[in-house]
């Protein structure tokens, strides 16, 4: 099946979930930002979990579907209309062949991924699908899509085959599941939350009054924010002594600050080493919240153990592998 | 050995204070004990200077599930390091990489010379015998971190960065020298250019250059730079 891109949107790439394995050669993870929204899209659609998606930023493509498939949309809504009708995000949706995938005006968030049955059919590059933008590799030739671009879909899977044979209609109609995914499992976006952040190997480097300004403050996004990291613009905050640093590693989540006081949360085109103090990690659970904030949306931290981060991430997998088996047994029953 | 949460999902494996030969030679061990023998749960790790950073799935790892996953992480790990010696690593690879040296290839040649009280010859001269080690690669796709800059060319780094480094360019930057592999913004004084390819995605291996090697500088001419150059 192909999808021919009509227009290309402000920054739409095909991701994943990243390269695993190849960081000591100083190659990122990269990989879709809000990862659960790409995982249970995909669990939607009948894809693995990991399959290549279409991540759509803020701005959302013009997209044609050849043939007749099933897609889901999942995280911000953004404002998805298929043929001209509203299509809602955390549902199955039957397109009919020629389909017009659209989007308009973004509400909460501003990341949306597009699941196809089959998933996206890129070259893997080091592993995987994700485009790397800075690096000009994976995905669709290295880059974001733009109009004239086409794209291919895998096979569809015979659970995808079943998920199909449960959106019974008319075949020229667009038909939305009427089953979703659990509502516990969606991220409670929103364009102030407060993450849960693990104290870090430089977090005693604060002082208490800096300490408590990081804890106390809407910080806000700042404009230049990308899909390696977000700067963020707050009261500066001041570490009690300037340490030599040896760059090591770093993680999708990391809080480094910088000598000039302005925390940047990494992101997930982060580089794999960093040589800023490291004043604390954003638990994994959390990060879908700061996947979704645009340039001029605040964000609040709030410290969490370890211990609490690790049984939150727990408890959010096995309700993901929960809702999975739940929504086989649904469809192997061919209820809609 | 120090054992630290990175996170939720790694920790860092610290194993030294200093930028030193034993240092690096514990974190290429712990390294390679790490891929012969990765405990359960793994999935990717990171060696820099003094540390090796391990980043795991909380889900995969073994031990008692009444436990939080870092302490069983870091209870698989230092039963399986217990048995790491720094002493029977391979012998390094060693790579050389032909550098035309100083003119628009090395814009800051002339500077970093003037600055020694050297000749542009001499600073290629000096540059071209020493013999580095890749400590690390980070900062970008296949940038490495050499170690072993001659004392009379160590050089601090430009007041204002490059916005535009190219490919291949040869720079010091303080006490370490390196290529970069991709265009990127840059603040390393610029003393020459390769005509090799450091880093493509699209070959095998990607990166020239990995951690642990031994490096060399070899000077040629700007008709071999040419007759070198790979197109793209």
């Amino acid at each position: 099946m192909t999808i021919r891109v009509i227009s290309g949107g402000l920054q739409t790439t095909i991701q994943d979930l990243g390269r695993v394995g190849y960081q000591r050669g100083a190659i990122p993870v990269g990989g879709a930002m809000d990862r659960i929204a790409l995982r249970i899209a995909n669990v939607l659609v009948g894809n693995e979990e990991s399959a290549a998606v279409i991540e759509v930023s803020l701005l959302g493509p013009a997209l044609v579907f050849d043939e007749s498939t099933v897609i889901a949309i999942g995280g911000a809504d953004l404002g998805a209309t298929v043929n001209g009708s509203p299509v809602a995000v955390w549902h199955a949706v039957r397109v009919p062949a020629g389909a017009s995938l659209r989007f308009g005006r973004p509400h909460v968030g501003c990341r949306a991924y597009v699941a196809v049955a089959g998933g996206i059919d890129v070259a893997a590059v080091f592993g995987s699908r994700s485009t790397y933008l800075r690096g000009h590799f994976g995905g669709f030739a290295g880059r974001a899509l733009r109009a004239g671009d086409a794209l291919l879909t895998g096979s569809m899977s015979p659970r995808s085959e079943r998920i199909a044979s449960t959106l019974r209609g008319d075949q020229s109609e667009t038909v939305v599941s009427r089953w979703s995914i659990a509502t516990s499992l969606r991220p409670r976006y929103s364009e102030e939350p407060t993450v849960g952040v693990v104290p870090g190997a430089h977090t005693d480097l604060l002082t208490a009054e800096a300490r408590g300004q990081l804890t106390g403050t809407a910080f806000r996004v700042s404009s230049s924010s990308d899909r390696m990291g977000y700067r963020l613009e707050g009261p500066p905050l001041t570490p009690r002594e300037r340490i030599e640093m040896k760059s090591e590693g770093v993680a999708f989540g990391t809080i480094q600050l910088p000598p000039d006081g302005s925390p940047i949360v990494l992101m997930a085109d982060c580089q794999t080493t960093g040589g800023y103090p490291r004043i604390g990690e954003v638990a994994s659970v959390d990060l879908p919240l700061i996947a979704q904030l645009k340039p001029g949306d605040r964000l609040r931290f709030r410290f969490i153990s370890l211990a609490e981060a690790q049984q939150r991430y727990l408890e959010r997998e096995r309700d993901l592998s929960q809702a999975r088996i739940g929504l086989d047994l649904r469809h192997i029953r061919g209820a809609s | 050995m120090q054992f630290a949460p990175l996170g939720d999902r790694a920790v860092m494996i610290t194993l030294g204070q200093a930028i030193d030969e034993p240092t690096h030679r514990l974190v290429r061990a712990v390294s390679a004990h790490l891929d012969a023998a990765p405990p359960a749960g793994v999935v990717d790790q990171v060696p820099a200077f003094v540390s090796v950073a391990v980043h795991y799935d909380p889900m995969r790892v073994g031990g008692d599930p009444a436990l939080p996953p870092y302490e069983r992480m870091v209870d698989a790990l230092r039963t399986t390091l217990s048995a790491v010696r720094a002493d029977e690593l391979d012998a390094p690879r060693h790579v050389e990489i032909p550098v035309c040296y100083g003119g628009d290839l090395g814009p800051d040649l002339a500077d970093v010379a003037v600055q020694h009280n050297l000749s542009p010859d001499d600073v290629v001269r000096i540059h071209s015998s020493g013999s580095y080690l890749v400590y690390m690669v980070g900062f970008m796709p296949g940038f490495a971190y050499l170690g072993g800059l001659p004392d009379n060319i160590v050089t601090p780094r430009r007041t204002t960065p490059r916005t535009a480094v190219p490919a291949g360019s040869v720079g010091i930057g303080g006490e370490q020298t390196g290529v970069y592999p991709l265009e990127s913004p840059g603040g390393w004084n610029l003393i020459g250019r390769t005509p090799l390819t450091i880093f493509n995605a699209a070959r095998t291996p990607a990166a020239l250059i990995g951690t642990g090697d031994r490096v060399t500088f070899r000077a040629i001419t700007r008709r071999e730079y040419h007759a070198l150059e790979s197109p793209t």
